[in-house]
């Protein structure tokens, strides 16, 4: 897909400033997507909000990848109002320490978002002010938007996908 | 069982602080959530808010269900207007399919829309008047949410929880039922609204009760990532229907209203000015509607689109396409598509990773009620109870889509 001119632009800079660390760059339906990493991950986001003017994060949020190396993505949207362009930036972390740094220090809008993200996939925010539980009850002991978790029972066969010829 | 909630637990017998759950005064603080305040008198010292009483997984649930199996799990997100939370994850899947609509469709949709949006902001501002003590109000402008509930039963045959829509369009055209209770209301509801705001937005009692209340500055609301009529109040003109124009929204000539302190009272006049603004919405497109091929429900995308029963039972493509569809075997783009509406409380996103299999590999609602009400502890100290109890109602926190 072709990149817009200001999807462009945002690319050169990010890559001016941040070289390596920025990577996988792709633009799905028009929304600029890039993986960077963990140890700049805070980095990336102040200089978005500071020098791009991606002032509003939109969404934290996570997804699981297992089997992977690096098997939990935890995701982050970010929208400059002013000049209405939205961006999305991944970080893949392992399953087996899955932490992270928290963007509270940038936006303190990040707080329930990533109670919300260390709920659901046990992601652990390093710096985090309050992480708790919020959605599911304390003592719940998994982390259920896990993929290993199933829904359903398990032992159903009349759903397995390669029924259905997949 | 390990409680790591903090509970004030103050057993200090010289100490004067009191520690209270706040409520009943909103319908869901009888047990969907709750508000532990630590008070001093009538000042609030600190608050500590827990919600997940009715987290339902919605969206471990979704990575099991085909597409169009998702719609009836948003409806019980923001059940105050279902239809635009139906809209939102109909458009999100067209956006990964690339289905574009006919422009009849768009103009139903916005209406309903619309509709709904007047209805999630009668509850919140009849509401506000409500605990400011004027139960007038609200039992004036209430029936009028009824009335929307009618036209949506003509739409649909649902009132709540809609589930409205296919993807790919409606399920069945509006009919004449439909569109005369959509006039009917047009006629009636501006007259009961100027009523209102004649009660209300002039009123002493009502001013010296919400003006200067909960006052929040842009900066704030931006770092908290607020957004509808919240951050509006605020005096950022942020509305995704103008910032990332759905369903033809570029065609309708609306304005977007922003207040300057984001207090209780401009929260207040920013909704209603919206009723009134969706009022001018829906008249444009019934206007625009008359000059739409009639009987255009949905788009052309066989493949898509579930067939109606009757094809099912005689065609064989028909029952083809339906049995793909149901069975969640569409041919659908593997990618990533995020797609954002403005709901009834702000931008509503939907999150969509799809890998090529019968469901989701993953979906995200971003729920802007869960983010507006993070910062209803922090903003509450150092507020009076009675101002906390207006500003609750005035965030109008909807439970089901607090929790997902």
């Amino acid at each position: 897909m072709e990149e817009t001119t200001l999807n462009n632009d945002i690319h050169v800079k990010l890559t001016e400033r941040f070289g390596e660390k920025v990577t996988a760059v792709s633009e799905p339906y028009g929304l600029l997507t890039f993986v960077t990493y963990k140890d700049v991950i805070i980095n990336v986001l102040s200089y978005l909000k500071e020098e791009l003017k991606f002032n509003f994060l939109t969404d934290i949020t996570a997804v699981h990848y297992p089997g992977k190396d690096h098997g939990i993505a935890v995701v982050y949207h970010l929208h400059n109002m002013v000049e209405k362009v939205r961006i999305r930036v991944k970080v893949f972390i392992s399953e087996q320490n899955p932490t992270i740094p928290t963007a509270t220090t940038v936006w303190k809008g990040a707080n329930w978002m990533e109670r919300e993200t260390y709920d659901l996939f046990g992601v652990k925010f390093e710096g985090h002010p309050d992480l708790r539980r919020i959605l599911n009850m304390d003592d719940l002991g998994v982390h259920p938007m896990l993929k290993q978790y199933p829904l359903e029972d398990p032992n159903r066969v009349d759903k397995k996908d390669e029924f259905f010829g997949r | 069982m390990n409680h790591n909630h903090p509970v004030f637990t103050d057993n200090d017998p010289q100490s004067e602080l009191v520690t209270l759950n706040l409520g009943p005064t909103h319908p869901a603080t009888h047990g969907v959530f709750q508000n532990v305040l630590q008070l001093d008198g009538e000042r609030i010292v600190s608050g500590v808010s827990t919600i997940g009483y009715i987290h339902r997984a919605f969206e471990k649930i979704a990575e099991h269900r085909p597409f169009y199996q998702i719609t009836p799990l948003t409806d019980r997100l923001n059940y105050c207007s279902s239809p635009i939370n139906n809209m939102g994850w109909h458009m999100t899947v067209e956006k990964l399919l690339n289905i574009k609509m006919p422009k009849r469709v768009d103009y139903l949709r916005v209406i309903v829309m619309e509709l709904s949006r007047i209805a999630d902001h009668i509850i919140c501002n009849t509401i506000i008047g409500q605990d400011t003590g004027a139960t007038t109000t609200f039992l004036y402008l209430f029936q009028f949410r009824e009335h929307i509930y009618e036209i949506f039963e003509e739409v649909c045959g649902a009132r709540l929880t809609t589930n409205i829509g296919r993807i790919g369009g409606f399920e069945r055209d509006f009919n004449d039922i439909a569109f005369a209770k959509i006039n009917k209301f047009l006629k009636e509801f501006p007259a009961a609204l100027k009523e209102f705001e004649n009660l209300l937005t002039r009123n002493r009692i009502f001013i010296d009760r919400t003006a200067g209340v909960a006052e929040v500055t842009k900066e704030t609301a931006l770092e908290y990532s607020w957004t509808g009529p919240l951050l509006r109040a605020t005096g950022v003109d942020y509305d995704v229907r103008v910032s990332d124009p759905y369903s033809s929204y570029q065609d309708f000539d609306f304005e977007v209203p922003v207040g300057t302190s984001g207090d209780i009272y401009d929260r207040y006049l920013v909704r209603n000015e919206e009723m009134w603004q969706s009022v001018r919405i829906i008249e444009q497109a019934m206007e625009k509607l008359k000059s739409e091929e009639k009987g255009i429900f949905h788009a052309d995308v066989p493949e898509f689109y579930l067939p109606p029963k009757q094809e099912v039972y005689n065609n064989m493509e028909a029952l083809i396409y339906h049995f793909k569809i149901v069975m969640g075997e569409i041919d659908a783009p593997k990618a990533e598509v995020y797609h954002a509406v403005e709901g009834g409380n702000g931008e509503l996103g939907f999150y969509l990773i799809n890998d090529g299999g019968r469901t989701p590999y993953r979906l995200h609602f971003r729920r802007p009620s869960f983010i507006n009400y993070q910062m209803f502890a922090p903003m509450s100290e150092g507020m009076l109870l009675s101002d906390a109890i207006i500003n609750m109602s005035s965030m109008n926190i909807i439970a089901g889509e607090l929790d997902a």
